[in-house]
């Protein structure tokens, strides 16, 4: 009997989720992940041209994973920004992996030598990855550049705590007194709920 | 010479269809150089193009000189601007710019393309709190836009070609 109340429990349960993914498949396809969903793990080339994964990181209880690139202002703006975060949370065990998800044939700017340049002169301390045919950021569900997901690894994969912007203020970081992504991170090393999940921001097209 | 006149306290006055009411629309900051002019708005005085009700059709474009697609549909929207009379339809292209980009990047392209369509900046970086303002669904990826009369309004995060817009336009003309 408890068998058979197990199995309606698993049918109904497969019934749901069945006509979730396809309500998903229908409506959210292109829009990527949502906070607690399980985000993928990559495979791609870092600017020592290395590969790298998030699984390679054995010690990290998580990760601020970043879409950036060279070409766009608003990237720009928070370079400086994004190393700090880097060198803050790095050593917690958040470290910033920073993904670059345009084609470099939409913009030159934007290509792997650009990137090699780019983060020399700045110096940037975490890696600088390429999204090599453009796969990875459409899973995310990236729209732009500076485009922040926070993820903490569980047993279960990484999950999703975070989506949005860095800040409140693109211009002026002394001036942002909405410190959105070092909230977050905070939260989570303090095991709290974190205050915002999830804001929105203008920056720059992500071309495919 | 390039130069900056800070116009404080200027204040563009708009009224709805009866004339009745008054907003003042006031620009933070107007940027003049060879003949453009650009005013500067923070997103409360913004807001108020978003909401005028005088019986014209507005499209408002969000675009910033650095966005590839923004630039290549722009004439897109400078014909609707040539080829539609001023009293029915007025395009309004919000530029996302950084101010300190406006004399060395955007005057420069406004000359260059010669862009006859009205172009104010959009400054307010606390965009996390304005872009739901907008429109509740826009991510904040820009191109953007709104074609609206009185009540009747679409958003659009996409881009356009000519015809694609033109459509849109006659859904609310």
């Amino acid at each position: 009997m408890k068998t058979l109340k197990i199995l309606v429990v698993v049918v109904l349960v497969i019934a749901v989720s069945a006509f979730a993914i396809d309500k998903v498949n229908v409506n959210e396809a292109d829009k990527g992940y949502a906070i607690g969903d399980t985000a993928t793990d990559f495979k791609l080339k870092n600017i020592d041209d290395k590969m790298v994964s998030l699984e390679d990181y054995k010690d990290a209880k998580g990760f601020i994973v970043i879409f950036t690139c060279n070409h766009c202002p608003y990237s720009v703006a928070y370079e400086d920004r994004i190393i700090e975060l880097d060198k803050k949370f790095k050593t917690k065990g958040y470290p910033v992996i920073a993904i670059n998800p345009n084609n470099p044939k939409a913009y030159p700017t934007d290509s792997f030598d650009e990137m090699k340049v780019r983060a020399k002169e700045k110096g940037f301390t975490f890696p600088y990855l390429f999204d090599d045919g453009q796969k990875i950021y459409p899973q995310y569900g990236a729209t732009k550049t500076p485009h922040v997901y926070i993820l903490e690894k569980t047993g279960t994969g990484n999950l999703v705590r975070y989506i949005g912007a860095i800040d409140n203020n693109y211009k002026d970081a002394a001036a942002a007194d909405e410190k959105y992504v070092e909230d977050a991170v905070n939260a989570l090393l303090k095991g709290e709920k974190i205050p915002v999940e999830t804001t929105k921001a203008i920056g720059c097209s992500i071309k495919a | 010479m390039r130069k900056l006149i800070l116009y404080i306290g200027l204040a563009v006055f708009l009224s709805n269809c009866k004339g009745e009411q008054q907003i003042a629309i006031e620009a933070s900051n107007v940027f003049s150089d060879k003949g453009v002019e650009i005013p500067v708005y923070d997103f409360e005085n913004f807001e108020h193009l978003l909401n005028i009700n005088d019986g014209k059709t507005r499209v408002i474009n969000f675009w910033a000189t650095w966005c590839k697609p923004c630039v290549a549909e722009l004439p897109y929207f400078e014909l609707i601007n040539s080829r539609y009379p001023n009293k029915e339809v007025e395009v309004i292209l919000v530029s996302l710019d950084l101010p300190n980009h406006v004399e060395s990047k955007l005057i420069p392209f406004v000359k260059k393309q010669r862009i006859q369509s009205k172009i104010v900046l959009l400054d307010d970086p606390d965009a996390n709190t304005w872009i739901p303002k907008v429109n509740e669904n826009w991510s904040g990826s820009i191109p953007a836009t709104i074609i609206y009369k009185g009540n009747t309004s679409n958003f659009y995060e996409r881009s356009f070609t000519y015809d694609e817009l033109e459509r849109e336009l006659k859904k609310i003309l």
